[in-house]
């Protein structure tokens, strides 16, 4: 009797969980509102901010009772918000990486915007620039907002440059000479003098690939065609680019090789190649340093951007709330506020005028080099729906690629053969 | 005849139940019902983000057995465990047989080699992680004696070895401890009648050690075979299932497919399959134990 009781309560439960799990929205309540916001930064400043935002707002919607910033390691965020989601505890709002964006925009995850942006009193949404939203628009709709449209660019130590008697990349601007030839050398000559690490592309570590496409679009290459189709690792842009790569690893030594690190803002490298965003981590450094843009490939100029987006989760409970929310956050205004942290995507806010009052660490000509011809220009990096599984394949693929003696072309024809069928889905 | 209901035997039967209630309840919420929510979940197919959980009956089993990198998850797994619990057994036993000595410096030596057992694993993996660097300590170390040591994390080989080694560190105190204390429980009297009877220091170890402490050496297996499917941490500080794939073990396979690519049906039917494997070795485990194990009686 009892163990049949037992038994019953167990199915019960199995029964219950299991249809919490594909239950439906459930309706929108009109009492009091919390809402949840996830994030990767933890930074100080960052969350005063939000919560000064925050505050303006429950100032003007008393229905709202809290609006609760929920920071997320960055190493796990994707994996943590979409665990929270299956665990029915997902937050109303999201910030999203650009490589988890097509997953996002393209799964109806997200609800549309557009008609909560177009309510919203002097919300202005043309202004927002089009390179800019392109990644999280799906059949006409933008699914997020862009908050942060950060180009990489190159932070230099000037200090380790002079020692090693080489000239600055400023020096090889004016000259017209800011090639990745060039800056290779550079990097290679102070590597040796200094005994430290040459040129860091930051976050790439063997691992993060896509940190690549810095240099690889240089060369005109691409991780895969436009429409998503195509690979693109075994095209001779890639094997040009790839091949320069590891000449400048393993017989330049200009880059560290694999299983070494080497942190560019505790003066442990010469140059890295990073989003501007990391300027303040320069601010107490305790040496001269210079951001200037990517450098030159053989297909010229060029410039690559990460971006982060927003998001009002349609499953949440207040998804409606959430979006008048986001409207309120990103309005013009604050915007211009955010702008002090996160490049915006605003048309009206890319001067070097309105950047330079927000990021005092930065020189005019470095904003509009840098900052503002980065995101009129740029290429976002590599993203795919099922981001996370090709990302993996790609590198578990490119691994025979960082040795000494790798045979290039067939490493990249390999990366082709594992990530095609991932492709086609 | 008398009709109470609270007869002695019944009120026995009670007091039993409730004893093991607290047991029985936690079991059930947190072994059972799990277990069986993991494989309904096998039988669907659950996009989180869109939001669908849809039945596909054997559609996920279909496509473990179609699964090209299920193989060299399995075949990582293999080495692992095999490395794992030859070097890990060995070299517990062997620090046991030289601790169990009467000399000084054994309780010192007992505690060095039993403290990574209480750290962090998290904390010594990172620490370890540190040192296997190919400008680390450990090839630091290496250097002073006038070697060039690998590249440790990145070699297809090496990292393999790698991840088993700082794991053997790590646990080998707990086994060493309990072979020691099985080691204790063997009657002197037994060594001294072989002593007698003109039995070499070898033989007397594989003829009356081995075979007294045999239910120490079944339950130390079966706990690090059982303990080294279960590997996760170690792979997702060290190398996160590379170099390649040669170290993508199946936890950190199926915590990939759920939890990375989203695909928690299928990571749920991968899960069944650990499950099976789990079990059957630990049947087979038990069932050898009549063939392995002396017992005294």
């Amino acid at each position: 009797m009892k163990i049949r009781a037992i038994l019953a309560a167990a199915t019960a439960g199995v029964l219950s969980l299991g249809l919490a799990a594909c239950g439906g929205e459930e309706e929108p309540s009109t009492g009091p509102v919390s809402l949840r916001m996830t994030v990767w930064s933890s930074n100080e400043a960052h969350l005063k901010l939000f919560n000064e935002i925050a505050d303006a707002y429950q100032a003007k919607n008393p229905r709202v009772t809290e609006v609760k910033f929920d920071p997320i390691p960055f190493e796990s965020y994707t994996t943590t918000l979409t665990t929270q989601i299956a665990g029915g505890n997902g937050p109303d709002l999201a910030w999203l990486l650009e490589n988890s964006a097509p997953d996002f925009v393209g799964s109806g995850a997200l609800l549309p915007l557009d008609d909560t942006l177009a309510k919203a009193d002097g919300y202005n949404a043309a202004d927002l620039s089009p390179a800019a939203t392109k990644l999280w628009q799906a059949g006409g709709k933008l699914f997020a907002y862009p908050f942060s449209t950060s180009p990489f660019g190159v932070f230099v130590n000037i200090d380790q440059l002079k020692a090693a008697g080489q000239q600055t990349p400023a020096e090889l601007i004016a000259a017209n000479q800011w090639t990745w030839e060039k800056a290779v050398a550079v990097a290679a000559a102070s590597a040796t003098k200094s005994g430290k690490a040459g040129l860091v592309v930051r976050d790439f570590d063997y691992k993060g690939w896509d940190n690549l496409s810095t240099v690889w679009t240089g060369w005109g290459a691409q991780a895969w065609s436009a429409d998503g189709k195509t690979c693109g690792f075994d095209q001779q842009p890639m094997v040009d680019a790839m091949t320069f790569l590891h000449k400048a690893i393993f017989t330049d030594k200009a880059l560290p090789g694999p299983g070494t690190t080497a942190d560019f803002f505790a003066g442990e490298a010469a140059m890295t190649v990073t989003q501007i965003s990391r300027a303040s981590l320069l601010k107490e450094a305790k040496f001269g340093w210079d951001l200037v843009p990517l450098p030159t490939g053989p297909k010229g100029q060029y410039a690559v951007i990460g971006q982060a987006g927003l998001g009002a989760l349609k499953k949440g409970k207040n998804a409606d709330v959430a979006a008048d929310f986001l409207a309120f956050f990103t309005n013009p205004e604050n915007s211009a506020k955010l702008a002090a942290y996160f490049p915006p995507p605003r048309t009206s806010l890319l001067t070097a005028d309105t950047l330079a009052k927000t990021n005092p660490l930065l020189k005019p000509e470095q904003l509009q080099k840098v900052v503002i011809d980065g995101i009129s220009g740029g290429v976002v990096k590599p993203s795919h729906t099922g981001q996370a599984e090709i990302a993996q394949a790609v590198r578990a693929a490119l691994d025979p690629l960082w040795k000494p003696d790798a045979d290039i072309k067939a490493v990249l024809g390999g990366v082709c053969s594992a990530i095609n069928p991932l492709l086609a889905k | 005849m008398s009709t109470r209901f609270w007869t002695g035997s019944r009120r026995d039967t009670l007091a039993g139940y409730l004893f093991i209630a607290p047991q029985l309840i936690g079991s059930v919420l947190f072994v059972f019902v799990p277990l069986g929510l993991v494989f309904w979940y096998s039988l669907h197919e659950w996009n989180v983000l869109a939001d669908t959980f849809t039945f596909v009956g054997g559609e996920n089993y279909q496509a473990l057995a179609d699964d090209p990198k299920l193989a060299d998850a399995l075949v990582a797994t293999g080495f692992f465990s095999a490395g794992l619990v030859v070097l890990n057994l060995s070299l517990a036993l062997l620090l046991a047989v030289l601790l169990n000595q009467r000399l000084r410096g054994t309780v010192f030596f007992r505690t060095v080699f039993f403290s990574p057992v209480v750290v962090s694993l998290v904390a010594w993996t990172i620490v370890w992680s540190f040192l296997l660097q190919d400008n680390g300590g450990i090839n630091g170390l290496l250097e002073l004696v006038g070697v060039d040591g690998p590249n440790w994390l990145r070699g297809e080989g090496t990292a393999m070895l790698a991840v088993i080694v700082v794991q053997v560190v790590k646990n080998v105190g707990l086994n060493m401890v309990l072979f020691l204390a099985a080691l204790q429980g063997v009657p002197a009297n037994l060594y001294e009648a072989a002593t007698v009877d003109g039995a070499t220091r070898r033989r007397q170890f594989l003829s009356i050690t081995v075979p007294m402490i045999s239910p120490t050496i079944l339950l130390t297996s079966i706990i690090t075979v059982v303990g080294s499917l279960q590997v996760f941490a170690q792979i997702a500080v060290l190398t996160q299932g590379g170099p390649g794939t040669s170290t993508t073990v199946l936890v950190y396979y199926l915590y990939q497919q759920a939890f990375q690519f989203h695909h928690f049906g299928y990571g749920a039917t991968l899960s069944v399959l650990l499950f099976a494997i789990v079990l059957l070795l630990t049947l087979v485990q038990w069932r050898m134990r009549r063939k392995w194990v002396f017992h005294e009686s």
